[in-house]
């Protein structure tokens, strides 16, 4: 019985795959990933999991472009997204939300290797085991068919979003990126939060697509998220349902948003944001 | 260059919680009144095919899907949205549909209808969002696999793609045959096709497959167990600004 957990450079996310590796019983053994290269890194990975029973990875993109195709290149099945994981009879379940959240499903995988990919942040931390395998894959020649050339990290995500404590997120309502900077983000820094937003207001080109948060996008669990001027698509709600606390502001008492706050306010934003900012700015 | 564009029709996601129902047997959501639409990010996919030959020029988008009668109107719309040509392959519900089982049956239709240097599909869909078919397909047809990119343009015989990661975004050169799969960005919002080129879809023929004639031994993978609907609506008090701002206040005090 051998669990391989696979991470890249998330520590949180290694613990939390150290963690539901440990309550599924068995020995866990740990390959951090080094210079990811999708092909090479693969075709590696593949190679060290031989044998395993259960692969947890975490929800970052790099594992989940993985996750399937190592499931299928050893034979097993994969499911992701995970919420929970446990073995029942010896068989692998995955908990995990569908139809836009509205829904949750266990899934049974009927083959082994188990390939599952977890919000892992949301686990508690376990124990990384004593060794930790580095798989290093070499910038080899182009011979395996792709190459990533460049990485670019945008300076808004310096400070994880799925680490905030405390979210100040906005939608379709801000109505434009101005909106953004000039409410939003004073009241982000007067909060000590970080700033999010929904996919409206992403697609719609007003914050970059790092700010997404939703069923695609990140998952978040602060301890208050302030949705401003987001109606609550259930794509949306996905996102934020290990927030301890919502609360809301939206021009339209019957917004979807208003089932999942704990507390809201009915008003333009443009109007709320300024006096919320002079109420909070007092001492 | 030929490409193949990859698109499911579900549920709408966005029918509201209070209407939404699943079939405890079936282990589905049940339709009730909620509208059958394209799938968002197979519709980012065909757009950002649809860029490609724009730029490029000489390029054919072939849009496949595999789903009940009902998927023609999402093939319809497509060739709408000028995609080339359409074939659907008519689910008989014969085969359990998990993921594995979807991304051979698109392989063996894609085998069927020529060859392919680009083949997209969304991320994933809007209904159980398993987010496996085109890393599945990819293995299925033995090529290698992109995963999120929110845009293609092509240099030389190299495909050039960016793609999203959770810290910002990445450039990648590609050989082709790929399988890349499409999230969404401003620039693949789904263009709206003109009322002339959706009369003119109506009239285009589809290319249609039985799922028997594509001889596609079902496998196990996964079983849905358990589907429930989570009780956790939660009251909303309403306040104004000065509540709010104390309530926050306290929260973050906390911390």
């Amino acid at each position: 019985m051998t669990n391989v957990i696979v991470f890249f450079s998330d520590d949180r996310s290694a613990r939390g795959l150290a963690g539901a590796a440990a309550k599924l019983g068995g020995d866990t053994r740990a390959i951090r990933i080094d210079g990811y290269q999708i092909e090479e890194t693969l075709a590696a990975l593949a190679e060290a999991c031989r044998g395993a029973e259960v692969v947890l990875l975490a929800n970052d993109a790099y594992s989940q472009e993985l996750a399937p195709r190592l499931a299928h290149r050893l034979g097993g099945a994969c499911a992701g997204d995970g919420s929970g994981v446990q073995r029942v009879d010896g068989r692998i379940r995955v908990t995990r939300q569908v139809y836009g959240g509205k829904a949750e499903a266990v899934l049974e995988l009927k083959r082994s290797p188990a390939v599952v990919w977890l919000r892992a942040r949301s686990f508690d931390a376990g124990v990384l085991p004593d060794t930790v395998e580095v798989l290093a894959s070499h910038d080899s020649a182009a011979s395996s068919g792709t190459r990533i050339v460049e990485r670019h990290v945008s300076e808004t995500a310096t400070t994880k979003l799925e680490d905030a404590n405390v979210i100040v997120a906005g939608g379709r309502g801000i109505g434009g990126p101005e909106g953004f900077r000039e409410e939003l983000q004073p009241l982000a820094e007067l909060l000590g939060a970080q700033l999010a937003a929904s996919r409206a207001a992403c697609d719609a080109g007003w914050v970059p697509p790092t700010w997404q948060v939703g069923q695609t996008g990140k998952k978040v669990a602060p301890q208050l998220y302030l949705a401003i001027a987001i109606t609550g698509a259930s794509q949306h709600m996905a996102g934020i349902s290990e927030a301890k606390t919502i609360a809301a502001i939206n021009i339209d008492p019957d917004a979807p948003i208003f089932r999942h706050a704990r507390f809201g306010v009915v008003d333009d934003y443009r109007k709320v944001v300024p006096l919320l900012r002079q109420k909070l700015a007092k001492p | 260059m030929n490409i193949l564009v990859c698109m499911k029709q579900i549920l709408d996601p966005e029918v509201p919680a209070r209407d939404f129902r699943i079939d405890p047997v079936q282990k589905e959501a049940e339709p009730g009144s909620a509208s059958l639409v394209t799938n968002i990010f197979c519709e980012n996919a065909l757009e950002t095919a649809l860029q490609l030959k724009e730029r490029t020029g000489g390029a054919t988008i072939t849009a496949l899907s595999f789903g009940p009668e009902s998927a023609e109107e999402t093939l319809r719309k497509a060739l709408a949205m000028k995609a080339d040509s359409a074939a659907l392959v008519l689910d008989d519900g014969r085969l359990a549909r998990h993921p594995l089982n979807v991304a051979r049956v698109l392989a063996a239709a894609i085998r069927r209808l020529g060859t392919f240097e680009l083949i997209l599909t969304g991320r994933e869909a809007g209904d159980w969002g398993a987010g496996q078919t085109g890393a599945l397909l990819a293995e299925e047809l033995g090529i290698p696999y992109v995963a999120f990119a929110d845009a293609l343009e092509t240099s030389g015989a190299q495909l050039r793609i960016r793609r999203q990661t959770e810290a910002g975004f990445e450039r990648i050169e590609a050989r082709l045959p790929l399988v890349v799969t499409i999230t969404n960005d401003e620039h693949n919002v789904p263009r709206i096709p003109k009322v002339r080129d959706v009369m003119m879809a109506h009239r285009q023929t589809l290319t249609r497959f039985e799922l028997a004639e594509l001889h596609v031994a079902g496998d196990d993978y996964y079983e849905v167990v358990d589907l429930a609907v989570p009780k956790k609506e939660t009251r909303c008090e309403f306040v104004d600004v000065e509540e709010l701002a104390r309530r926050i206040a306290e929260i973050t005090a906390a911390l």
